[in-house]
């Protein structure tokens, strides 16, 4: 990285050029809809899970992009399908397949059988 | 009475003895495999069933009124009971007959497999006698029966709205093969019947018949190639059967007692799961009821669908068909055999590979535990409101709620007033069955903490796992529709009649078929205002499309089937719909072109 006089944490830095994408990638091409997340919160917002382990979808599709898996499975392990989060979206994304779908891809983005 | 041969056999029976001994031993082995697939205890319980005098009483009378008359199919469609029963009954009421005869004419051939099918070919009976002609009469009786099912059938196959139905199933090939060569036998039969009956004998249908064939043949030989073909039908028939839907004949028989017995799915293909899967009639009737097939890309995704590729094993077609259910259940409450497509769906689900399994193990419910013991409800009776995720989202529904539980004087708390875990139901509607136990566990430590003697629910979807998952048999679990008709009827709860303003009440699908709830909320409404049903109300009522049971079906196709269902809520015009089902509520508000409240919140504003 390029020196710029000041660091940042580096627990929170994230960097693009070494972040695997696969998983995302995967999930995207499975639900599509993931794309049209436009970051607004609802779901966030409404999420049962979200009091015991800060869980979001919008956190999560954040947490993929940027290669924070053990966030991301962290988040997921306390999601209990209620639906809420698809019932709030403005966007129509079908979040309860997105997160089912999610869980069924290992790190590298392959659909465990 | 006399036998026309003396060998007592002639080689056109042996198309049908093949078919029947193929048969014979198909059916046999798959249900010792089916009986040896169950779990122990299960497969205990069937066999203790299976000689208790009470239950084989229940059985005997299930199965004659289900496989033979279907009385189901009347019920719901009469031309197609017709059809089905004439044909079932009748086909018995031949074969039965058939032995009869060979019992009281021919006694030493009773060991004679196929003595009582071919009985008019091996033995020329007289009409004279009171007992040849009853029995002849009988026989050409049940013959046109049946005939007239299988005419009704074959126009079904062709114009099936004739006979009421909007969709057929498209049969496979081999279902073709069975169906062509069952509307085969019986025509076949009536031509073989009368080509030998100035010889055999017979009624009012085959003499006749023989006398105008004889005008123009004028010689038997048509006879003998004609039982030939009477025989290669059957035969053929019965070799094909157990690869048809045809199936369903001998397998709804092991199903009955099996259902009668208690049995439920316990694993997604073995034991009592391929045993529905081969009860399916693949009748289609379920076609039509499926709230998914108003878009008729779905109508290949309903469970005769789901049936037909379980026994195919085609591995991506069963997963597509069981994710996209909604699981509203319809489809059990409209099938002639009861085929639990949501049961075999979940099951289906259930044997899903996740990488991550979520755990609910580290949550710690202590705080939320010691807020409702110390509660008003607290140590020693009282309600326990659990409003759950779904009225979170509806907070007029909880407002409502408490409101009239502070009217009618009833000592309660809220076991999730600033949020709460989820009950369980969708975990398990995804088939994680493992991991909504760990839920239950959870919320069961806050319900013990608090002590109540009723715990109150106001969303059937909650309700439903509540009263049926959760060790609670000493705490009464009441839908809030439920709780307050009671209210109203012990008069703690006044509610104003308003005249003449119409209400509908929509059924939600987890309390209606999921938990038998449908007078109760009537009796509250009707106390409220002029009650009004929908087209399909009970337990036809059409799902509000939201429901969480469908883990694939998008946001732009759920939208037709909400239009859907609120177009049949709204025949009567009702001022305002009204449902027992946060989701469902929150679901028609979004589309309905008329109020659309919460049974709590009509009883609020009237009392």
């Amino acid at each position: 990285m390029m020196d710029f006089g000041f660091k940042l944490s580096p627990s929170s830095a994230v960097n693009l050029d070494t972040v695997d994408r696969a998983r995302y990638d995967r999930l995207v091409q499975l639900v599509p809809d993931a794309r049209t997340c436009i970051d607004c919160g609802s779901c966030s917002a409404t999420c049962t899970a979200a009091p015991w382990s800060g869980m979001s979808v919008r956190k999560v599709l954040l947490g993929l992009q940027r290669g924070r898996d053990d966030e991301v499975d962290a988040m997921l392990s306390k999601c209990m399908l209620c639906g809420k989060c698809t019932m709030v979206c403005p966007r129509g994304i079908n979040t309860r397949q997105l997160i089912l779908t999610l869980c069924r891809l290992d790190r590298k983005g392959e659909v465990v059988r | 009475m006399r036998e026309r041969f003396a060998s007592h056999f002639d080689p056109f029976v042996i198309p049908f003895l093949v078919g029947m001994a193929f048969v014979l031993g198909y059916c046999l082995i798959a249900m010792i495999r089916v009986i040896l697939q169950l779990p122990k205890e299960d497969r205990r319980r069937f066999l203790v069933s299976l000689i208790t005098p009470k239950q084989i009483w229940i059985n005997v009378r299930d199965i004659f009124l289900n496989c033979l008359i279907h009385v189901k199919l009347w019920q719901r469609n009469k031309m197609l009971g017709f059809m089905h029963s004439s044909i079932a009954f009748g086909w018995f009421m031949i074969i039965l007959l058939g032995h009869l005869e060979v019992i009281l004419f021919v006694p030493e051939r009773i060991h004679l497999f196929y003595y009582p099918i071919f009985f008019n070919y091996f033995v020329a009976e007289t009409e004279q006698t009171i007992q040849g002609s009853m029995l002849m009469f009988l026989m050409d009786f049940f013959l046109l029966m049946i005939l007239s099912g299988i005419a009704i059938a074959i126009i079904k196959r062709f114009a099936s709205r004739i006979v009421g139905m909007r969709r057929t199933t498209r049969l496979s090939l081999l279902d073709r093969v069975g169906l062509y060569s069952l509307w085969a036998i019986f025509p076949l039969r009536l031509l073989a019947e009368s080509f030998t009956a100035h010889i055999s004998g017979g009624s009012f249908l085959t003499i006749p018949a023989n006398w105008i064939f004889r005008q123009f043949l004028g010689n038997d030989l048509y006879a003998l190639p004609t039982w030939w073909a009477y025989s290669i039908a059957l035969g053929v028939f019965m070799c094909v059967l157990p690869f048809t839907r045809y199936m369903h004949i001998p397998a709804e028989m092991l199903l009955i007692p099996m259902r009668n017995a208690g049995i439920r799915i316990r694993h997604p293909r073995k034991g009592f799961a391929s045993l529905e899967v081969y009860s399916c009639p693949a009748c289609g009737v379920c076609i039509d009821a499926c709230p998914m097939s108003v878009l008729k890309v779905n109508c290949k995704d309903t469970t005769v669908y789901l049936n037909r590729q379980l026994r195919r094993g085609n591995e991506r077609r069963i997963a597509e068909i069981s994710d996209k259910c909604l699981l509203c259940g319809k489809c059990t409450a409209v099938c002639p055999v009861g085929v639990q497509g949501p049961e075999l769906r979940e099951a289906q689900r259930a044997r899903r590979k996740y990488a991550l399994s979520p755990s609910y193990a580290g949550i710690n419910v202590r705080p939320m535990a010691s807020a409702v013991a110390g509660g008003a409800g607290g140590a020693s009776g009282g309600v326990l409101y659990f409003a759950g995720c779904m009225t979170q989202l509806t907070p007029s529904i909880r407002r409502a709620t408490a409101s009239l539980l502070d009217k009618a004087g009833v000592r309660w708390q809220m076991m999730d007033p600033d949020g709460g875990l989820c009950c369980g139901r969708p975990l398990m509607m995804a088939g994680r069955t493992e991991q909504a136990r760990e839920l239950i566990a959870k919320n069961l430590e806050i319900i013990r903490a608090s002590g109540c003697d009723t715990l109150l629910l106001s969303c059937p979807i909650c309700y439903k796992v509540f009263k049926e998952d959760y060790p609670l048999s000493d705490i009464r679990v009441v839908h809030h529709s439920v709780f307050f008709q009671e209210l109203i009827a012990s008069g703690q709860l006044k509610v104003r009649r308003e005249e003449g303003h119409k209400l509908v009440w929509h059924d939600p699908c987890e309390l209606g078929r999921g938990c038998g709830v449908y007078e109760e909320p009537r009796a509250a409404l009707a106390a409220a205002g002029e009650l009004v049903e929908a087209g399909k109300h009970h337990a036809e009522s059409i799902c509000c499309g939201g429901s969480l049971g469908s883990l694939s079906l998008g946001f732009e196709q759920r939208k037709a089937m909400t239009r859907n269902a609120l177009d049949n809520l709204t025949v009567a015009d009702p001022a305002e719909i009204v449902t027992g089902c946060p989701l469902c509520l929150a679901t028609f508000v979004r589309a309905a072109d008329r109020p659309v409240r919460d049974i709590a919140e009509i009883l609020d504003t009237r009392s």
